[in-house]
């Protein structure tokens, strides 16, 4: 095992991580006003009430396929009597079924994002490279399932070993060292998408209102008394109204 | 019986002459900002006609606020909570960008610029939106003045409700103007709809505000909201609305669209309410109903238990008292000739409107008859069934009846006072006519034509020291030294900047001390309003004053990147 081995296995996941956690609690404490994901519908509704749901309910069946996979022990699933054989159907099948739609959610949003001018126009940097980023993590990981549909590689005896290794401390690089080239670059592209989560739009995934079910409809609020009497602090959203750059419909590069 | 006190308006429409200089000075207030260019908190609608956003009145397309069920349960008409988990990824019945209109500016650079040329140079359009030249084809009052002609009012969506054969000789009839705002409803829709718990209702005078911490950008409350009267700041990312001016009216000023209306029309006041009582009565099953609903949560200030119960339930008595001086209250309940907007949303909104006697009366004159004899208005108001058919569809649920009353009784009023006027008679038997004594006729009069500023403003100091005690101490200082960035989760946590104490944002100045300062000012000029015990010592203005109370140029904008 090569140090470049324990670089990328042991270190990288650890530096995430920890990127994730502290960048989040950072957001949180300081950037409360750009938790959002500064939605775009009121420029363009008709491709969004397509392309969005269909990518966003993809993307947490996936989620729930890679709890299912990787955190849950074999001897779990066996111990309830579904076989190897068993499990290898249910998880090609529904990770293909929700990794196409994601994919063909993410292509109608993507599509949507660059060629509506109001809705590219409000794409910052940022989001650019969140999109690179999590499109290559989900394309490198349709792409593993789509081409391990035969079963010929048990990540459930090497990457869900490490998966679970990171978790509780107890790494072995080896287990993703000897993993074939796509399950690595995944397992890389996620660590960098981790890192990158607090510090994009994506921080959006942990504001999913379920307090909504349980409080009474109308809100009361007592004045906020932190504010002087008959003030108001001065926050972000105060820009004055300004025009952007004019730009070509489509092969236009973004010069705010 | 829970009291509540609530700030709410009332809007004479008859004074209203479509100068939208409420619309101007609000918007220079609170959005002349990027991310809500095309949004007015304030806009004034000529009906009939469109509104703004275009047909906001049909609920049927825009799913706007409460429906109730079959069980005589209230229901939010986009649906409930369940369904709005369900379509938070993409919100069903949003309103575009198209919907309000594509904002513009022009380009003004090229007529300073241009090269010397054969042609004048002109400023085109720019959408504010895309950056591109535009077409401009839509704006916030497209239709004033009934511009456009049939061909746009015929899509104003209270027309429908009213017969048909009716419209076309309808616009000759008459017109009038809709000044709007955000409601501030006892029962909001639009706090109910929204999914992160970010809008709320302040328990101390039920202006309904949208707290930006919280709010995540799912904008429920837009569809929620039958009035669309929320906005989504498209660069933010979050919802914006009318916030009634609280920084003013905590300190006794009214609204800037008050402050600003040329023609007076606007009220506003406390009035007191069975919080305990709203739900019942916005669940009334017959919408028209609802207008006598609504009136009854509203308790009489004037009533000794009423003020009781408003003491035990920790309202100040300064408050109960305004309460009774109330222009709002007068109108509506004891002269009750204020009517709310569209009741059967059943929302029980706090903006609360005179209907226009005005077409009746000019229509009337046209005819040749005396537009001011007692007998030829109220035939008159009989007759002209499609003006109050159509305000009825605006302010009672389509019942005529309400609003005949109404406009009786202000007709009543102008027959009488120009019995004083020209002969010095008190004809009391006009008065009794709508039930009325002279007196109060001319009580009346007095609210509704003179209209001091002190009687259309009745409005109550807030009370900083029902608050926090330590904060107190500050805020009797009366200094705007509190830093803006002492808040939890600001990046001062107690008194400066992460980089020592002069980082960080410039602190805001309260309105209130700006007034005390130019009291002071004056030789031989009062103690300020607040007679505090700050009021002794002449207080320099902090650093950063002069950005005014929304913030300078300061304000840089870390939260969201672009």
């Amino acid at each position: 095992m090569s140090g470049a081995d324990v670089l990328v296995w042991v270190v990288l996941p650890y530096v995430s991580t920890a990127v994730f956690a502290v960048g989040l609690w950072w957001r949180w404490r300081y950037d409360k006003f750009g938790w959002t994901t500064r939605s775009s519908q009121v420029y363009e509704s008709r491709l969004l009430r397509l392309g969005s749901p269909l990518f966003h309910f993809g993307i947490l069946l996936v989620l729930l396929g890679h709890v299912g996979g990787l955190l849950v022990p074999e001897s779990w699933t066996n111990a309830v009597g579904i076989g190897e054989g068993t499990y290898h159907v249910v998880a090609v099948g529904l990770g293909s079924v929700s990794g196409l739609a994601t994919v063909v959610g993410l292509a109608i949003l993507i599509y949507r994002r660059r060629t509506v001018g109001p809705v590219f126009s409000a794409t910052t940097r940022n989001d650019k490279a969140m999109y690179v980023v999590l499109g290559l993590t989900i394309l490198v990981g349709v792409a593993n399932t789509l081409g391990n549909v035969t079963g010929g590689y048990d990540y459930r005896q090497s990457v869900a070993l490490w998966v679970r290794g990171v978790l509780s401390f107890n790494v072995d690089a080896a287990l993703m060292a000897g993993a074939p080239l796509g399950f690595q670059v995944h397992a890389v592209l996620a660590c960098v998408l981790f890192a990158m989560w607090p510090f994009t739009r994506l921080v959006h995934v942990f504001s999913v209102p379920l307090g909504y079910l349980a409080r009474p409809y109308v809100v009361y609020r007592s004045r906020d008394q932190r504010e002087t009497l008959g003030s108001r602090g001065p926050r972000p959203g105060w820009e004055p109204t300004s025009r952007h750059e004019p730009r070509e419909p489509v092969r236009a590069r973004r010069t705010r | 019986m829970r009291v509540m006190a609530q700030m709410a308006m009332v809007m004479n429409l008859d004074k209203c002459i479509g100068c939208h200089t409420c619309s101007v000075t609000c918007k220079q207030a609170w959005t002349n900002r990027s991310g809500v260019e095309y949004a007015w908190f304030n806009n004034v609608e000529t009906r009939p006609g469109q509104g703004y956003p275009r047909t906001y009145e049909d609920q049927q397309r825009w799913q706007g606020g409460w429906v109730r069920d079959r069980r005589g349960r209230l229901r939010l008409r986009a649906g409930g909570r369940l369904r709005k988990l369900a379509t938070i990824f993409s919100n069903p019945v949003l309103p575009t960008i198209n919907d309000y209109y594509e904002p513009w500016t022009y380009d003004y650079e090229t007529l300073v610029e241009a090269p010397l040329g054969e042609h004048t140079p002109v400023a085109r359009p720019k959408s504010l939106i895309s950056g591109e030249d535009m077409k401009i084809s839509w704006s916030a009052n497209w239709d004033d003045d009934l511009g456009g002609g049939p061909e746009l009012t015929s899509h104003d969506p209270l027309l429908a409700k009213i017969s048909a054969d009716i419209k076309l000789s309808y616009e000759q009839v008459f017109m009038f103007y809709l000044p709007r705002i955000c409601e501030h409803c006892l029962n909001p829709s639009c706090v109910a709809s929204c999914p992160s718990g970010a809008m709320y209702k302040r328990s101390e005078d039920g202006i309904v505000l949208v707290d930006q911490d919280r709010c995540r950008g799912w904008r429920m409350c837009v569809t929620g909201c039958p009035y669309k009267k929320v906005y989504f700041n498209h660069r933010t990312g979050k919802a914006e609305k009318c916030t009634f001016c609280y920084p003013r009216i905590e300190v006794g000023l009214p609204t800037v669209c008050a402050e600003t209306c040329v023609g007076r029309l606007r009220y506003i006041g406390v009035v007191l309410y069975d919080a305990d009582r709203v739900l019942e009565a916005a669940s009334v099953a017959d919408p028209t109903e609802l207008y006598r609903a609504q009136r009854s949560v509203l308790l009489d200030p004037n009533d000794p238990e009423v003020a009781a119960a408003a003491e035990a339930g920790g309202i100040p008595r300064d408050w109960v008292q305004a309460a009774q001086r109330s222009p709002v209250w007068a109108l509506i309940s004891t002269y009750q000739v204020a009517l709310p907007l569209h009741p059967e949303y059943r929302t029980m909104p706090m903006v609360w409107y005179i209907p226009p006697l005005s077409p009746v009366v000019d229509a009337l004159r046209e005819t040749g008859h005396d537009a001011e004899d007692v007998d030829n208005l109220f035939g008159a108001v009989d007759a002209l069934r499609i003006p109050a058919a159509y305000l009825a569809e605006l302010f009672t649920a389509g019942d005529v009846g309400i609003v005949d009353g109404v406009l009786r009784r202000l007709a009543a009023m102008r027959a009488y006072m120009r019995g004083v006027s020209l002969d010095g008679t008190r004809d009391e038997s006009v008065a009794a006519r709508v039930g009325m004594s002279g007196s109060q006729v001319e009580d009346m009069y007095r609210l509704l034509a003179i209209a001091k500023y002190e009687d259309r403003y009745v409005i109550p100091r807030a009370h900083a020291e029902l608050g926090d005690p330590g904060q107190k101490a500050h805020e009797l200082e009366e200094l705007a030294t509190g830093c803006s960035l002492d808040v939890e989760g600001g990046p001062g946590m107690g008194g400066w900047g992460p980089f020592g104490e002069s980082s960080g944002r410039l602190a805001p100045v309260a309105v209130e001390t700006f007034h005390v300062l130019k009291t002071r000012q004056r030789p031989g000029a009062e103690p300020g309003p607040t007679g505090g015990p700050g009021d002794e010592e002449p207080a320099a203005p902090p650093p950063g004053a002069e950005t005014g109370p929304t913030g300078g140029p300061g304000d840089d904008q870390s939260a969201a990147p672009r």
